[in-house]
């Protein structure tokens, strides 16, 4: 982690990002530190999935600078990839393999070694075994989910971006996605972790931002916000 | 080296493996072919100037509609829950992910052509192997792949898919495909790949080009 610890693990100058004459990031600046789990809440259509498909490096931004682990954003991509691990509302799964080949595909495209071995432990981490040789098609929601977050565990990125992760998650799911993104033996680890639960945001996260329109309204680090009625008020100042 | 050849193995293997599951490209394509090839033989008078001046044509048209239809089948799987995301999110080139994509159809097709021609050649009385026909399959479906596969990625997120996509490839893959019929013509009528010197190197060229251009055109295109 030498060269890793030097800046912040993520750091957006000025971000800007439209579809046609929608505009979805508007000017945005945020810093997240290495070691920090930020909760990004938002209304609909505030940005929320934007930011994270930049910081995926799916969308590419219109202006502004963003380097993840150091690497700028358009020019160390594939280094940016091999930091990041990547949920998102849609599973990227492919339908008609099973878990384990949809698992075993992302290793070889990881080109990871002991990929067996690493597939067992994330498996293991969201009690996917059950499920693992069933095609992705016949699965619920919820296992099509587990299996998404395994796939984003499986190369141990040191940047989890997670879009609104809990949704179709059963109790049991939401308590390994809990212990994962608060995994104490992963002290460098950056989570950038979407949601409309606010709870779940203040319970999870050390620091809060609340985006609006494309912009960044609200920022807090979760200590000096006492209660969720304190980032509820906010929430709906800044609503649309 | 090990970084690059992997993942291309890999999106080879997923889609081989998703092929042998669903059936969906070969199947498509073999079934469209077969009637393409079927449907001019009875409707072409069997005489020899004839067949010689129709077959090589509908030797390719059944070849190219079906591989439009069956790269277009290929990218429509990856559309479904956005799986091509994951190919875009792994630590690879978009240029790894493009050949990935293209070396696939291409196995796919040339698997069709390998059924598909010895039919065609019992039904229009050509030799069912014709040795020279080996060279003009594998460069001009090389041709067709390339450029096929950039326009089925482009139109992965549109409706009007199966519409667009032809209309995009047939200007540019032209060449090729008229390069292609004209050596198919000259080889079933015996004049062997020598009397096709002009064409030969012109689809060649095609290759050439398209294999360095599309690459990067591809990466545009999957880009948000």
């Amino acid at each position: 982690m030498t060269q890793l610890d030097k800046g912040p693990a993520i750091d957006i100058r000025g971000l800007n990002k439209a579809y046609g004459r929608r505009v979805a990031l508007r000017n945005l600046d945020l810093q997240v530190q290495w070691g920090t789990i930020l909760a990004v809440l938002g209304p609909n259509g505030s940005g929320k999935t934007t930011l994270i498909r930049v910081l995926a490096t799916l969308a590419k931004p219109d202006k502004g600078n963003v380097w993840i682990a150091g690497s700028e954003l358009g020019s160390g991509d594939s280094f940016i990839r091999r930091m990041i691990g990547v949920v998102t509302h849609d599973s990227l799964l492919y339908d008609e393999l099973s878990g384990l080949e949809n698992l075993q595909l992302a290793a070889k495209l990881f080109v990871l070694d002991n990929a067996d071995r690493k597939i067992e432990l994330v498996s293991d981490q969201m009690g996917i075994q059950k499920r693992l040789y069933q095609r992705v098609g016949t699965l619920s929601h919820g296992w099509k989910k587990r299996i998404s977050i395994a796939r984003a565990l499986l190369h141990d990125p040191y940047i989890l971006l997670l879009d609104e992760p809990e949704n179709g998650l059963d109790q049991q799911a939401l308590s390994s996605l809990d212990q994962i993104i608060k995994d104490d033996s992963k002290a460098l680890r950056s989570v950038v972790m979407t949601t409309h639960n606010l709870e779940r945001g203040i319970s999870l996260a050390d620091e809060v931002v609340i985006l609006s329109n494309g912009r960044v309204v609200y920022k807090s680090s979760t200590e000096s916000v006492p209660d969720t009625a304190v980032l509820r008020e906010a929430y709906f100042q800044y609503r649309d | 080296m090990k970084r690059y050849i992997k993942p291309i193995a890999a999106i080879i293997w997923k889609d081989t493996l998703l092929e042998l599951r669903t059936k969906d490209t070969v199947v498509a394509v073999l079934v469209f072919s077969l009637l393409v090839v079927v449907v001019f033989s009875f409707a072409v008078d069997p005489t020899p100037q004839i067949v010689a001046l129709t077959a090589p044509g509908v030797l390719w048209i059944s070849f190219v509609f079906g591989g439009i239809l069956g790269m277009s089948r290929s990218f429509s799987s990856e559309a479904e829950n956005s799986s091509i995301s994951t190919l875009l999110i792994a630590p690879i080139g978009r240029d790894a992910i493009f050949f990935g994509k293209m070396l696939s159809s291409l196995l796919f097709m040339l698997l069709v052509e390998i059924l598909v021609f010895p039919i065609f050649a019992a039904l229009f009385n050509f030799p069912l192997l014709v040795i020279e026909m080996v060279p003009i399959l594998v460069l001009s479906t090389v041709a067709v792949v390339t450029v096929g596969t950039v326009f089925s990625s482009m139109s992965i997120n549109t409706k009007a898919r199966e519409v667009l996509l032809p209309v995009l490839f047939f200007p540019i893959a032209l060449p090729a495909i008229i390069a292609a019929v004209e050596i198919t013509g000259a080889v079933l009528q015996g004049s062997g790949l020598l009397g096709v010197a002009d064409w030969l190197p012109l689809l060649a060229a095609f290759d050439l080009i398209f294999l360095v251009v599309c690459p990067v055109a591809f990466s545009f295109v999957v880009q948000d």
